[in-house]
């Protein structure tokens, strides 16, 4: 784990283990996800499963951040407390200055709504309704009339070269196409972070590589994006690492020198 | 998600899925449709039954005093249909002093009535004609004008001269391509004169009322109609007002109970019918009517609901990835229970709509084909769509609420 910050906009290791250590005290504007000793556990039929045993988590404003981990590291459950569709059992998860993890049900869907911009791996497009409706829906929620809510869907579907299929279904649309329209949703509401969970899945490498280079013109521009992953060849598109294993952190490097690890060790 | 717009997806979703929401719909519609058409036909009946019909058959302000009552129908016991056959019937003689006990601004009439063979001189068939006798304001009472000819004379009444009216329906009958005047019909083989064609008088349900023939009673004409000439079927007495009828039917119950000599714990053993009590049978009937009114959309609606619960479950479970992306994205709870009630409550209103504008066409299809006849209510409209809406809203109740429990990682992970 290095000490230097090189590139702009990783935070370092001091500066994490800093801002993670004081529980209680909501950290300063520049960090945007914060997590301190995040446990969460489930009952499976009376065995208790330890999802999460204490996740320190600190990502600064502007961050490309890869979570990575093999099933069972719990990176599934970690995105989803990110997330905000679900609640830790213990400790704290700061988002944007707000303490989260102690949130109702409707102030958690009020965040889920401003905060956070979903990408899925299944897309998770409404199959009956247009492009444009779909990259509208987080704003019906917020409220907006429907002029503005048609405006800012179609600059947002401008934005990712779908300006011309607005009008389509998501069957009328390649994989690309739709991950693309789901990319627009999550931005329409301009959220703190793009939270992606295995974006390119469902799709092949040529247009995989699309997506990464659309994520990555999106980070240029400053958004923050967390990107959940098991694949290291997509994970490398992100300027930090972060690997899961058994529900905590093993290790949180930068982008090199975690690819020159994996070319010696197997990790995946 | 504001109600305008929850209503413009609730549409949407059931455009989308005709054939799904066709059944789902069906229950509301039937029941809605049969509300509709039961409501109208009862209006309808009800409209004519009172105004019309009975209007004409006994008049306003006006009784009738008969041996027994003429218009019951349906349940007399054995018991009642006996005292009334033992009953004396009217005699001629009883005419003087119950008309000489009115007060001057009442009117009267006599009648005796049956359906007799009526031939003409040209020969052809003999024909079914009712015949009246009559004595008194008969003409003015029943508001009877004529379309050719006169009606009689008092003179003629008196003196039972051989003249008659008849009705446009028996004038057709008898002199099919003549004009009637002057020419004579046979009634029990006796000459008689036609010296008028009344008005039409229309039908109802069915029955012309034009098939008749006016006699005088005081003419032999008379023997025709009952076993024993002196007996008379009907007096019928009109007032000025409805109270003045009340008093007068008093009076004349009292001239009756004297002169049959009734001690006072004896009943009457004449009967004075109103239109009122005549119009107890279509009461009776409009009863039932009404419990099938209320029967039958109840059942509709109440298959309905049930249809409208289990569809919108069926499509909760269908659409549960869907709410799982409607949460992650920003819906709360509310939202999405909102949005299921809002569709369940419009495909109420929906079916409740589609379920008025068939239950008007079934009720207008009645009344064309068949003599019933039927009077669209407006407030019938308004309960029927408030129903379908209320069905679909109560319906919706339970699957709404278990679509906005779901928890949105779980739901996110249905295929």
């Amino acid at each position: 784990m290095t000490d230097t910050l090189d590139d702009i906009g990783i935070s370092t290791t001091g500066e994490r283990l800093a801002v993670t250590a004081t529980h209680g005290a909501a950290p300063s504007s520049d960090w945007v996800i914060v997590t301190r000793g995040l446990k969460r556990q489930y009952d499976m039929g009376g065995e208790i499963v330890r999802a999460l045993r204490g996740v320190d988590l600190a990502i600064r404003r502007n961050e490309y951040v890869a979570i990575m981990g093999p099933s069972g590291s719990g990176k599934s459950t970690l995105m989803n407390l990110i997330g905000c569709l679900d609640t830790p059992n213990d400790g704290e998860y700061w988002l944007n200055g707000m303490l989260v993890s102690e949130m109702t049900d409707d102030a958690l869907a009020h965040i889920r709504n401003k905060e956070i911009g979903f990408v899925f791996q299944t897309f998770n497009l409404l199959p009956r309704a247009s492009a444009l409706q779909n990259v509208e829906l987080p704003l019906v929620y917020a409220g907006v009339s429907s002029d503005e809510r048609k405006k800012r869907a179609s600059e947002a579907l401008d934005r990712v070269q779908l300006g011309s299929r607005m009008g389509h279904r998501p069957n009328e649309l390649s994989g690309g196409q739709r991950q693309r329209v789901a990319i627009a949703r999550a931005l329409v509401n301009r959220p703190s972070i793009l939270l992606a969970d295995e974006p390119t899945g469902n799709l092949d490498s040529q247009t995989s590589e699309e997506i990464m280079r659309v994520f990555e013109e999106l980070a240029t521009q400053g958004q923050t994006v967390v990107m959940v992953t098991h694949e290291p060849d997509i994970a490398v598109h992100a300027k930090r690492i972060i690997v899961l294993r058994d529900g905590v952190i093993a290790s949180d490097e930068k982008r090199d020198s975690y690819a020159a690890r994996i070319g010696t060790e197997r990790v995946h | 998600m504001p109600i305008y717009d929850a209503i413009r997806l609730a549409l949407h979703t059931i455009l989308t899925q005709k054939l799904k929401s066709a059944f789902t719909l069906l229950g509301v519609c039937i029941g809605v449709m049969f509300l509709i058409s039961v409501v109208s036909i009862v209006e309808g009946m009800g409209r004519y039954m009172e105004d019309d019909l009975l209007g004409k058959l006994i008049g306003v302000n006006t009784f009738e005093l008969r041996s027994r009552p003429n218009i019951t129908m349906g349940d007399i016991d054995e018991a009642t249909w006996e005292s009334y056959r033992r009953r004396p019937r009217l005699d001629i003689t009883e005419v003087p002093p119950v008309v000489n006990a009115l007060p001057a601004d009442a009117k009267w009439a006599i009648t005796s009535e049956d359906n007799v063979q009526v031939s003409t001189a040209t020969g052809g068939k003999p024909r079914s004609v009712r015949v009246t006798a009559i004595d008194g304001a008969y003409f003015e009472m029943k508001k009877l004008g004529v379309t050719q000819g006169r009606i009689m004379t008092p003179q003629e009444l008196q003196r039972g001269e051989r003249v008659v009216v008849i009705g446009t329906d028996a004038a057709k009958r008898l002199f099919p391509s003549l004009s009637p005047i002057g020419r004579d019909v046979k009634l029990g083989g006796v000459p008689y004169q036609v010296i008028g064609v009344a008005e039409p008088q229309g039908s109802a349900l069915g029955i012309s009322f034009d098939n008749f023939m006016i006699a005088p009673w005081h003419s032999q004409a008379r023997r025709l109609l009952n076993s024993r000439p002196n007996i008379v079927d009907a007096v019928m007495i009109q007032s000025p007002s409805e109270m003045a009828m009340t008093e007068t039917m008093e009076t004349v119950r009292a001239s009756m109970r004297a002169l049959h000599r009734l001690r006072p714990a004896q009943k009457d053993n004449f009967s004075l019918q109103t239109a009122d009590s005549a119009l107890e049978f279509w009461n009776k009937i409009k009863g039932y009517l009404v419990l099938a009114g209320i029967a039958l959309p109840a059942i509709g609606l109440v298959v309905g609901a049930i249809v409208i619960m289990n569809i919108m479950l069926v499509a909760v479970a269908e659409r549960t990835r869907e709410i799982g992306i409607r949460k992650a994205l920003g819906a709360r709870r509310r939202d999405i229970l909102s949005q299921f009630l809002i569709e369940a409550s419009t495909l109420g209103t929906v079916g409740s709509a589609i379920g008025v504008a068939l239950g008007i066409g079934l009720a207008k299809a009645i009344s064309a084909l068949s003599p019933l006849p039927a009077s669209v209510a407006p407030w019938s409209i308004v309960v029927g769509i408030a129903l379908g809406a209320g069905v679909g809203i109560i319906s919706g109740v339970y699957p709404a609420s278990r679509a906005s429990r779901l928890d949105p990682i779980t739901a996110l992970r249905q295929e």
